[in-house]
């Protein structure tokens, strides 16, 4: 994409010059992004505007520059930006840049160059040799770390609409439990295929990444995504405590949370039957040894035991045991899940409000992301704290897995 | 009393073609000048009471005598235009000169950009319209915005018949507005019909567009425009104004004629 920054000033707002500016863009076949307006207070002070407008080729750009200019259209300069080294361990310079979860380059000794791995309210650090910027957050910060401040030399992009025309081709994270659900669930599985089919076919290394909570156990989804796992169709797994307990109480005693989930009754002292689950693991060592051993002969653990799904359990203040793989510290876990995000090409987040929102915040805006929850608070508040990619699915999380394996293929 | 700068037209002719009116082949008629731009004056001076200035006539500068072209002035501060055509870019030191004489502050416009005064800047009192694109940059305007401490609504002009503003919209002391709408392009159109109620706003006919009935001076509820625009006079008639048809034949050969002639001093 080739871009340039464009300054307007003057009275642009009433006499429609922005208006002419921006139409003209478009008219051309450029986008732009408004990255700045000030609308003077009196009728007598001048606005200002900063356009970045973006085209498919230099030829267009340049067509659309010679266009515009005419109306005021000011070309701006391009400027290195700034750092500043850290002051100290885990605190930022004064003004440094925050973030967006949108991809963003930085200006370098005349270069623009990609900043890694977009993540929202995060800063920039600047290696020098090699030359590389990434984006860190706070308290990972050394003393000395070049961190860049002000907004100088700093370009993002807006998200670019997908070349699928499916659901996520609408960008919209307009959360509504009165839409259909059943072509949504189908553009899902029909991305899972896809990113499967490049990984047999070894022309791609993409991922599906799950984040769930343990109503998937409670409410009966456990078998079709355990049969999703097996098929090999998720590639990363993050949850709690909870969904590795119940799911694995679900293999040793046919209940979660003290229901049986076959006749669905309570069982008697089945509240404590999660307590043994946890217990009994940390006994045999963790979860793999578990599954490996034999004593969890099913379902979601085993499956991504079995297909080699790396796992990130990250802990909550009041969890049981914790199973042994749960990472209590919360940093530790935010770290551990941020590794595991590279490569991550859909997102599917299930029946969790923690977990839904923490992985829908670490991911980039280009990340198709779909947010499941029967509550439609979940999407409204992924979308609310800038995740605004995430589609919101309302509906009950058992019966989206099932929709979902049947589409992907499951006979059950 | 109304303030007016004019030029007599002893070096006024066809010398060139900067613009779609100009003919070379279609010369001026000395005699007819002096005595259309002496009606004129007499118009001006005896029956509406203007006071008018002369400048001093400058052999080789034949549209010295549009003033409305010198630059503008407001609140004792000149700003003198900076021609587009390097044919008229001489009149800029005379203009400069007569300014600085009368004692107005005089504030230069940055080289980069072309601006041609009263001849592109007008409007009401609360804002001023700017034409740009034919003979004026829009850059100008920030700058004389901020000099005059005005809103300036730049308008693009796209008829190249109609260079100036002053050749396509005329406000008046009442709040009312003349204006060719065809000279304009889509936005400006928009911009004029917003900012000037309906029936304050008159489209002129494109015949008497072309005869240059938006070319007016408008002192107070008197307007002096070219003859050949019956139906705009009706309509200022209509509107509480004493329209006064002067013939200026020999100026629309140059491609202008009363509002051209003159240059507000106020």
């Amino acid at each position: 994409m080739n871009t340039q920054t464009i300054s307007l000033q003057g009275h642009i707002i009433d006499s429609l010059i922005l208006a002419k500016v921006l139409d003209t863009i478009v008219m051309l076949g450029g986008t732009f992004t408004l990255s700045e307006v000030a609308i003077g207070t009196r009728r007598e002070d001048l606005s200002h505007a900063t356009i970045q407008i973006e085209a498919p080729t230099t030829e267009l750009l340049q067509e659309i520059l010679t266009a515009i200019q005419p109306h005021g259209a000011v070309v701006e300069a391009e400027q290195d930006c700034a750092v500043v080294p850290a002051p100290a361990d885990g605190i930022l310079p004064e003004d440094f840049y925050a973030t967006s979860h949108l991809a963003t380059q930085i200006r370098w000794q005349g270069n623009w160059i990609d900043v890694l791995q977009p993540e929202m309210d995060l800063a920039i650090m600047v290696k020098t040799s090699p030359l590389s910027a990434t984006m860190v957050p706070m308290g990972s910060v050394k003393k000395g770390d070049l961190i860049l401040t002000g907004r100088k030399g700093i370009r993002v992009f807006p998200l670019e609409r997908p070349k699928e025309r499916d659901v996520f081709g609408f960008m919209e994270a307009k959360v509504s439990s009165e839409r259909p659900h059943r072509h949504i669930i189908a553009d899902v599985a029909k991305r899972m295929k896809t990113i499967q089919q490049h990984r047999k076919e070894g022309n791609g290394s993409g991922k599906v990444l799950f984040a769930g909570g343990p109503a998937i156990v409670h409410a009966g989804g456990r078998e079709a995504l355990a049969w999703i796992i097996e098929e090999g169709y998720i590639h990363v797994l993050f949850c709690g405590n909870a969904l590795a307990a119940h799911d694995m109480e679900a293999s040793l005693y046919g209940t979660s949370l003290g229901y049986n989930l076959g006749i669905g009754r309570s069982v008697p002292h089945g509240h404590e039957h999660h307590l043994r689950t946890i217990n009994r693991v940390r006994a045999l060592g963790n979860i793999q040894q578990a599954v490996e051993s034999g004593v969890i002969k099913e379902g979601i653990m085993a499956a991504c035991i079995r297909q080699g799904v790396p796992m990130v359990l990250a802990g909550t203040i009041r969890d049981d045991g914790p199973l042994p793989e749960v990472i209590t510290d919360s940093i530790q876990a935010q770290e551990a899940m941020r590794a595991a995000l590279p490569g991550v090409e859909l997102a599917l987040l299930v029946a969790s409000t923690l977990h839904a929102v923490a992985t829908g915040n670490l991911l980039p805006a280009s990340v198709p992301t779909v947010c499941v929850d029967i509550n439609p608070a979940v999407p409204t508040k992924l979308s609310d704290r800038g995740s605004f990619q995430a589609v919101g699915l309302v509906m009950d999380s058992s019966s989206f897995l099932r929709e979902l394996a049947r589409e992907l293929g499951w006979k059950g | 009393m109304s303030r007016l700068l004019m030029c007599p037209p002893d070096f006024y002719g066809i010398e060139y073609e900067i613009n779609p009116w100009m003919r070379v082949s279609n010369q001026s008629n000395g005699d007819r000048a002096r005595t259309q731009w002496q009606a004129l004056t007499q118009v001006l001076e005896k029956e509406i009471g203007v006071k008018l200035e002369f400048m001093e006539p400058v052999p080789g500068l034949p549209d010295l005598v549009f003033t409305a072209n010198a630059g503008v002035l407001h609140d004792g501060k000149a700003v003198p235009s900076r021609f587009r055509h390097p044919e008229r870019q001489r009149e800029e030191g005379h203009f400069i000169d007569w300014f600085a004489k009368k004692g107005y502050e005089v504030i230069s416009l940055d080289a980069e950009w072309d601006f041609e005064g009263a001849g592109d800047l007008l409007g009401f009192p609360e804002f001023w319209f700017g034409g740009y694109r034919q003979r004026s940059d829009i850059q100008a305007y920030e700058r004389l915005s901020t000099v005059f401490q005005k809103e300036i609504l730049p308008v693009e002009l796209v008829d190249q018949r109609f260079y100036h503003l002053d050749t396509c919209l005329c406000p008046l002391s009442g709040g009312e507005l003349l204006y060719f709408p065809h000279a304009f392009d889509v936005y400006a159109q928009t911009v004029i019909a917003a900012h000037v109620e309906q029936t304050k706003l008159f489209a002129v006919p494109s015949s008497e567009a072309e005869r240059f009935a938006c070319n007016a001076v408008c002192v107070d509820r008197q307007v002096i425009l070219p003859t050949g625009c019956p139906e705009t006079m009706e309509w200022l008639a209509q509107h509480g104004y004493t329209p006064r048809s002067v013939d200026l034949d020999e100026f629309l050969k140059a491609g202008g004629s009363a509002k051209c002639l003159t240059l507000a001093l106020d």
